[in-house]
């Protein structure tokens, strides 16, 4: 046997339609039964990505390879790729019962006969649909849950080497959506399928993903694991896009001396603050940096720890989100940050901090991500 | 009666209008009973009276006319104005679905082309027939080219034929077809499509297992709105077919003219009615099944 590659790589594809460029040039690879999110805004291209990799749409003249087991595939069907696909209004045949939606591919695809029934109920049972209460019923007469499910086990019963997946929870209530979430990413494991996933909801991603493609303006802005793209934000709109990010910018000052040493980062207004050493940053330059709400802290004036950065400013608004407490801070004017605190219960133990207080909010220096300039 | 009509009867008289909603549908209520019900029960009045000497009726009380209906020569009348009516109806289907695939498909194009296709309204329906008596005549348009072009060497016999009166109503009612079957073709979620191309349809598969069955709704709609008027028209047949290809409705407008019984075209107008009724029930149907879908 030969050495398995990644089941999926575009290499420098693009698409255009018309004068716009739905995807520029994006390069990626996907391994075997990985689960793998496009994530990222509307119109960004992650559809637009995934049908190139179905096969409903083919790249530009030009326009790069899409391939699948290593094979050139851009102008092949869809038919002809053995992929699966679960669109996000269901698209399930009104006109068909459960059953026969689910049959659909097995019959298209030659399955002898007598085999169909018991492909379609182990389908079905795989979804957690019982047969006996849902074979025969229309789309129309299932929920949105059951439609997915449905649609799921008709992409699933045919087996397919990769699983694309666009938005298919978007329609379904948040409580089931988390729910799918876990079934999904068990399905995942468990046939240890490939799964190609789009969502614009970052949640979502973040949950199941093995991977993230970040995609935006075409492009793939940034791709790693769950914690790389939260935790290491290459751009400002990674780091916006996913989770809330902190931004703050200034200038780099002198460097502290010693292995190590920090960059002193003068903003515009007040007083400047310490981030680690990266080879980007030259004195003169400017730094921006992006810090996680969590990664925040509130003291009293005069009472921060010592080797902390440091910004004054006015408590704005305090915001009860259950989990966490978010306390949103004006640094001056324009600059605003949110700080996360673990909810240790208000009514018991609530948080000193009133809406118009003076308060310091601090940070250890290397709890901070510096950002590239776009 | 359809199961499914029975409910609907049923639940339509479950629930009773309130006095407002009686106020606004009386003028139209007011307008069925004097212009449509009342003729109506006068026509079936006068199927079963004698007939009057100069026309009109007279009282009694007597099923002759139908009886007279029943005659071979009468049936062969019904016979081909079925079969000429059911033939418009095939044909229409035949060339109206591709067109309306066509323009259910053509993207921005798919405005100027319905406006095409309702065209013709504009222009009443006797001087189209009128125009088509031009092109067909010995002297017409398409024996002209024919010969030109040596095709043939004498003028053909097109007017006067149950093919020309065939292609008045095929011309007539073209649009009536292409509509709905329109209406059904443009509503079809595309996503649909590429799910069926996903799992392994080819365009034939995708058109016989997804699109056909999905624009059944137009199709009958616009089968029905072709076949009921085909039926009963009596223009395109006395214009375009003579003497010799009467239909039903020829042989009605006869009875109350030159032959002046007036009892005997009420019974075969009424004749005409049960085969739309039966028709309209057969139309029903399939919509309940898609309902029901």
């Amino acid at each position: 046997m030969t050495e398995p590659g990644p089941i999926v790589e575009f290499r420098r594809v693009s698409k255009s339609f018309g004068d716009t460029r739905a995807v520029d040039a994006v390069s990626f690879a996907v391994h075997r039964g990985e689960f793998f999110s496009l994530l990222g805004p509307s119109g960004c291209g992650k559809t637009t990505t995934l049908r190139l990799l179905a096969g409903f749409e083919a790249p530009d003249p030009d326009g790069g390879e899409v391939r699948i087991e290593g094979e050139v595939v851009n102008f092949r069907r869809p038919y002809e790729r053995r992929i699966g696909m679960v669109f996000q209004n269901y698209a399930l045949f009104p006109h068909l019962s459960v059953e026969r939606n689910v049959a659909f591919g097995l019959e298209e695809h030659r399955v002898p006969r007598t085999e169909i029934p018991g492909r379609v109920e182990r389908a079905l049972r795989l979804v957690r649909l019982a047969p006996a209460t849902f074979a025969r019923r229309k789309p129309h007469q299932l929920s949105g849950g059951q439609r997915q499910r449905v649609a799921l086990a008709r992409a699933l019963v045919l087996e397919p080497a990769i699983l694309l997946l666009d938005e298919p929870l978007g329609a379904i209530d948040l409580k089931l959506r988390k729910e799918m979430q876990l079934e999904l990413k068990a399905l995942n494991r468990e046939l240890g399928m490939t799964f190609v996933y789009v969502t614009h909801d970052q949640e979502e991603a973040l949950a199941m993903s093995d991977r993230i493609a970040v995609m935006s303006e075409a492009r793939i802005a940034q791709l790693g694991t769950p914690a790389e793209v939260y935790e290491n934000p290459r751009t400002e709109f990674v780091a916006g896009f996913i989770g809330e990010a902190n931004l703050l910018e200034g200038t780099a000052g002198k460097r502290e001396s010693g292995e190590g040493g920090c960059w002193g980062v003068a903003p515009r207004d007040g007083p400047s603050f310490l981030v680690p050493h990266h080879p980007a940053i030259s004195e003169g330059a400017t730094v921006r940096i992006a810090v996680r709400p969590e990664w925040l802290d509130l003291f009293a004036p005069g009472s921060v720890p010592p080797g902390e950065n440091a910004l004054p400013g006015t408590v704005l608004d305090v915001v009860y989100l259950g989990e966490t407490m978010h306390v949103v801070v004006a640094l001056d004017e324009l600059r605003r940050v949110r700080v996360a605190l673990r909810n240790e219960g208000q009514l018991v133990n609530p948080l000193p901090w009133r809406r118009g207080g003076a308060v310091m909010v601090a940070w250890r220096p290397e709890d901070c991500q510096l950002l590239e300039l776009e | 009666m359809t199961a499914g009509l029975r409910r609907r009867l049923l639940a339509s008289f479950a629930r009773r209008p309130s006095a407002g909603s009686w106020a606004l549908v009386s003028p139209a209520l007011l307008w069925l009973l004097l212009f449509f019900a009342v003729p109506l029960a006068l026509l079936l009045g006068y199927s079963l009276m004698h007939r009057g000497t100069y026309g009109g009726v007279s009282p009694g009380f007597t099923l002759e006319h139908y009886r007279r209906f029943v005659d071979p020569l009468y049936l062969a009348v019904a016979g081909r104005t079925l079969g000429i009516a059911l033939a418009t109806t095939a044909l229409c289907l035949l060339l109206g679905y591709p067109v309306a695939y066509g323009i259910a498909r053509a993207g921005r194009w798919r405005n100027a082309l319905l406006f095409l296709v309702i065209l013709p309204f504009w222009t009443s329906f006797l001087v189209r027939t009128y125009a088509m008596i031009i092109l067909l005549r010995e002297s017409g348009v398409f024996n002209a080219v024919l010969q030109g072009l040596g095709v043939i060497s004498a003028p053909l016999d097109l007017l006067y034929t149950p093919g020309a009166v065939l292609a008045g109503l095929v011309y007539g009612f073209l649009p009536f077809m292409i509509l709905p079957i329109y209406a059904s073709l443009e509503r079809l979620d595309l996503s649909l499509l590429d799910a069926a191309e996903a799992l392994g349809a080819r365009p034939a598969a995708r058109f016989r297992r997804v699109t056909l069955p999905l624009s059944l709704p137009g199709v009958a709609a616009g089968s029905l709105l072709v076949f009921i008027p085909a039926l009963g028209s009596f223009l395109t047949p006395d214009l375009l077919g003579g003497a010799k290809t009467m239909m039903l409705g020829n042989l009605v407008q006869n009875q109350f003219g030159p032959a002046r019984n007036w009892p005997f075209g009420a019974a075969i107008s009424f004749a005409l009615m049960g085969v739309v009724f039966v028709a309209l029930l057969a139309w029903l149907r399939v919509r309940d099944r898609e309902a029901a879908a």
